[in-house]
C-alpha cells in the first residue's frame, strides 16, 4: 500500500496551508458523479421513460411541456429528497460514529430512528393521521428522543461510552413500544406502518425539499467548521483538551447537528435502514483514511440512497417496493464485498 | 475504534483475595434463591392467581384438579423462560467477551435477522403456520447466518470489528428481504408482527424438548470457555504471549453463542436486550473475570426474563403483554439508571 504520495499540503501566499488527501478527494468526486448519474437515471425511470439526454435538456429548461411537468414537478423533487436524505443520514451517521468512537454507534443503534418511528406509529395507529401529520409526529419523536438521550447521558459532560449505552437503553425501550403499537394495530394500519418504517421516497414533492435543503445549508458549514476538533477528539478527551479543543462544546454542537439531520431525514422519508450505519463504513474503506471522513460519508449516503431507489424502481417496477428494502440489501451486500475484498488484499 | 478499557482495570483479572471470592460465591447463591422465587411467582401469578398450597399440590401431588392443570400449563412456560433466559444471558456474555465490544449481543451477529428471515420464508413459501413448526426453521436460519458471519468476518483471522460489521451487513440484507416480504404479503405480516416481539406463550413441552439438547451443549461449552476467554479479552498480543490458542477459543466461543442464542430465538422469537443488559450489569459488580460473569449472567438473565413475563401477565389482565416488550420497557430504564449511577465496568 502506498502511503507516501497520497496526501499533499497546499500552501497559499498568505501563509495558510491546506492538507489535501488526494485519495479522499478522488473518492468524493467519484461519489458525487455516481450520485448525479443515479439521480438522472432515476428521473428517467418510471411509467413514462425519458432518455438521459432529454432529462438533462429538460432540467436546463429546454424540454417539452409534458417532459417539463414530469421531470421538474414529479420526479426532480423525489430525487432531491433522496439526495438530501441520503446525505443527511450519511453525515449524521459519521458524526455519531465518531462522537461515540464506536463503528456501531449510528442513529439506528442509538434509538433515534426508533424514536422517530414511535412518533410516526402513534400518529398512524392511534390517530389514523394524514401523511403530513405522520411527518410531524416523526420529527417530534426523533427530536424528543435525541434530547432524552443527551439529558440522560449528561453527567458532568457527555462521554462517548455512556452516550452509546444510554442510547442502546433508549433504543430498546422505543423498539418495544413500536412492537407493542404494531401488535395493537389492525392489519391495514400495520401495513401502512411497516411501509413507513421501511423508508420510502414515493410521492415526495417540493414541500419536503425546501426544509431539508435549508437545514443542510445551515448545518453543513457548521459541522465542517468543527470537523478538525472532532478529528482530534477521536484521540480521547484529555489529549484534545490539551490540544485546545473545547471538547464539551464541540460535542454538544455536533450532536445537536447530527440529531437534527437524522430526525429531519427520517421525518421526510422514514427511517431508511442502515444508510447511517453503512455509509461511513463504506466511505472509510474507500478513502482508507482515519478520522471521521465526514464529506465522503455524506456523498456516499446520497449516492447509496438514490442508487438504491433507482435499483428498486428498475427491478420491481415503479413504486412497488420502498427504497428502504433495497438500501439494506445493497448497503449490506456492498459492505460484505468490501470486507471480503479487503481480506483478500491483506488489508485487515 | 472499539472502546478500549483503561489498563488499570485489566489488571484486576489477577486472583481475587479470598474474602471477595466468598462474597461473590454468596452472591451467586443469593441469585439462585432469587431465581427460584421468581420461578415460583411465575407459576403462581397469572390470569387466575394460585395460592402457594395449590402450587405445591400441582407440582408434587398432581391429581388433575383445576389448579393442577393451571400449574402444569405454567410450569412448561416457566421452564422455557428459565432455559431461554439463561441461554440469552450466557450467549450475550460470551459474545461481548469474544468481540471485546460492550455493544455485542446475539442480534449483532445477525442471529435474529437469520431466524426472522427463515421464519418469514417458512410462512410465505412453505405454508408453515404453527409455532412449533417455526422452531426448526428459526434455528436453521440463525445457525446458517451465524456461520456465514463467522466465515465472512474472517474466520481464523476474525477481529472484533470485522465480526460486528459482517453481522451488521448480513442483517441489513436480510431485514431488507424481510420487509419486502412483509409489505407484499399481508398474511406474513399478520404473523410476523407477533413473532418478532418475542413471547413465551408458545411454550409447550414439545418446544422445550426440541431446543433442550442444543441449550445443554451450548451451556457446557460456554461455561468451559471462561478461562480461555479471559485471556482473549486481554488483547491478541497479550493472549498469545500467555500461550492462549486464540483461533480455537474464538471459534468455540462463536459456536457456543450461536447455538445458545439460535435455540433461544427459535423457541420464543427474537427477545432482544436480555443478552446485552444482563452481562453488563453483572460486570459492574463482578469485575472483568469471566469465571464469575458467565455463571452470574446464566442465573440472573432468567430472573429478568421470568420477572418480565410475570409483570406482562399482571398489567394487562386478562390479556397479556409479550415478554419481549416488557423486558425492554422494564429493563431499559433500569439499564440507563445503572449506566448513570456508577462507572460501568468496561471490557
Amino acid at each position: 500500500m502506498k502511503t507516501h504520495s497520497r496526501s499533499r499540503a497546499v500552501r497559499t501566499p498568505g501563509g495558510l496551508s491546506l492538507h489535501v488527501d488526494l485519495r479522499a478527494l478522488t473518492v468524493v468526486v467519484l461519489l458525487l458523479a455516481a450520485a448525479g448519474a443515479a439521480g438522472i437515471a432515476l428521473i428517467g425511470t418510471g411509467d413514462a421513460k425519458i432518455p438521459a439526454a432529454d432529462v438533462l435538456r429538460t432540467l436546463a429548461g429546454n424540454g417539452t411541456a409534458y417532459q417539463d411537468f414530469i421531470v421538474n414537478e414529479l420526479r426532480l423533487p423525489r430525487v432531491l429528497v433522496g439526495l438530501l436524505v441520503g446525505a443527511s443520514l450519511g453525515l449524521g451517521g459519521a458524526l455519531f460514529q465518531s462522537i461515540s468512537r464506536n463503528p456501531l454507534g449510528s442513529p439506528d443503534v442509538l434509538g433515534l430512528s426508533q424514536g422517530s418511528t414511535a412518533g410516526a406509529l402513534v400518529v398512524i395507529v392511534l390517530m389514523s393521521g394524514s401523511a403530513a401529520q405522520v411527518t410531524v409526529g416523526a420529527l417530534v419523536g426523533g427530536l424528543a428522543t435525541g434530547l432524552a438521550i443527551y439529558v440522560l447521558a449528561w453527567k458532568q459532560g457527555v462521554h462517548g461510552y455512556r452516550l452509546v449505552l444510554v442510547g442502546i437503553g433508549v433504543n430498546a425501550i422505543m423498539t418495544a413500544v413500536n412492537g407493542y403499537l404494531l401488535t395493537k394495530a389492525d392489519l391495514v394500519d400495520a401495513t401502512r406502518a411497516v411501509v413507513w418504517m421501511t423508508g420510502s421516497l414515493g410521492g415526495r414533492d417540493w414541500e419536503q425539499v425546501w426544509p431539508l435543503l435549508g437545514l443542510c445549508a445551515v448545518l453543513l458549514p457548521l459541522v465542517l467548521a468543527n470537523a478538525r476538533g472532532l478529528r482530534m477528539m477521536e484521540m480521547g478527551d484529555d489529549i484534545s483538551n490539551a490540544l485546545g479543543v473545547r471538547v464539551q462544546r464541540v460535542r454538544l454542537l455536533l450532536m445537536v447537528s447530527a440529531v437534527l439531520l437524522t430526525a429531519a431525514a427520517t421525518a421526510a422519508a422514514g427511517p431508511v435502514s442502515f444508510v447511517a450505519l453503512t455509509a461511513p463504513q463504506l466511505a472509510r474503506r474507500l478513502t482508507r483514511s482515519p478520522g471521521p471522513n465526514l464529506v465522503p460519508s455524506l456523498c456516499m449516503g446520497a449516492a447509496l440512497l438514490v442508487a438504491a431507489d433507482w435499483a428498486s424502481q428498475r427491478a420491481f417496477g415503479a413504486d412497488q417496493l420502498p427504497v428502504g428494502v433495497v438500501t439494506g440489501v445493497l448497503g449490506g451486500a456492498y459492505l460484505l464485498w468490501l470486507l471480503v475484498a479487503e481480506r483478500r488484499a491483506g488489508r485487515i | 475504534m472499539l472502546v478500549d478499557s483503561p489498563p488499570e482495570q485489566r489488571a484486576e483479572t489477577a486472583p481475587a483475595p479470598p474474602t471477595r471470592r466468598v462474597v461473590r460465591a454468596l452472591g451467586l447463591l443469593l441469585s439462585v434463591v432469587l431465581l427460584l422465587l421468581v420461578a415460583l411467582a411465575s407459576i403462581a401469578i397469572g390470569a387466575k392467581g394460585l395460592s402457594l398450597d395449590q402450587v405445591w399440590h400441582g407440582l408434587f401431588h398432581d391429581t388433575g384438579t383445576y389448579g393442577d392443570v393451571v400449574v402444569d400449563e405454567r410450569l412448561s412456560r416457566t421452564l422455557l423462560g428459565l432455559l431461554v433466559g439463561a441461554a440469552l444471558g450466557l450467549s450475550g456474555a460470551v459474545l461481548q467477551a469474544l468481540t471485546r465490544n460492550p455493544l455485542a449481543d446475539p442480534g449483532l451477529l445477525g442471529i435474529n435477522a437469520g431466524a426472522s428471515a427463515a421464519v418469514v420464508t417458512a410462512i410465505t413459501y412453505f405454508g408453515v403456520t404453527s409455532l412449533t413448526g417455526y422452531v426448526w426453521f428459526a434455528f436453521l436460519g440463525a445457525s446458517a447466518v451465524g456461520a456465514l458471519v463467522w466465515f465472512l468476518g474472517g474466520s481464523r483471522g476474525a477481529t472484533p470489528v470485522r465480526l460486528a460489521l459482517a453481522g451488521t451487513a448480513i442483517s441489513a440484507a436480510l431485514y431488507g428481504y424481510l420487509q419486502a416480504v412483509m409489505i407484499t404479503n399481508g398474511a406474513a405480516l399478520g404473523k410476523m408482527r407477533f413473532w418478532t416481539v418475542g413471547s413465551l406463550v408458545s411454550a409447550g413441552y414439545s418446544t422445550i424438548t426440541q431446543v433442550l439438547p442444543f441449550l445443554a451443549v451450548g451451556t457446557v461449552l460456554a461455561l468451559a470457555l471462561a478461562r480461555p476467554l479471559n485471556a482473549v479479552e486481554m488483547g491478541d498480543d497479550t493472549a498469545r504471549a500467555l500461550g492462549a490458542n486464540l483461533d480455537r477459543t474464538r471459534a468455540l466461543a462463536m459456536l457456543a453463542a450461536v447455538v445458545l442464542s439460535g435455540a433461544a430465538t427459535a423457541a420464543c422469537g427474537p427477545i432482544v436486550f436480555v443478552g446485552l443488559m444482563v452481562p453488563h450489569v453483572v460486570r459492574s459488580f463482578t469485575g472483568p473475570d469471566l469465571r464469575w460473569i458467565l455463571p452470574y449472567a446464566t442465573v440472573l438473565a432468567p430472573v429478568l426474563l421470568l420477572g418480565a413475563d410475570v409483570v406482562g401477565r399482571v398489567v394487562a389482565r386478562p390479556a397479556e403483554l409479550q415478554v419481549g416488550i416488557v423486558t425492554a420497557i422494564i429493563g431499559g430504564p433500569v439499564f440507563i439508571f445503572l449506566v448513570r449511577r456508577r462507572r460501568t465496568a468496561q471490557l
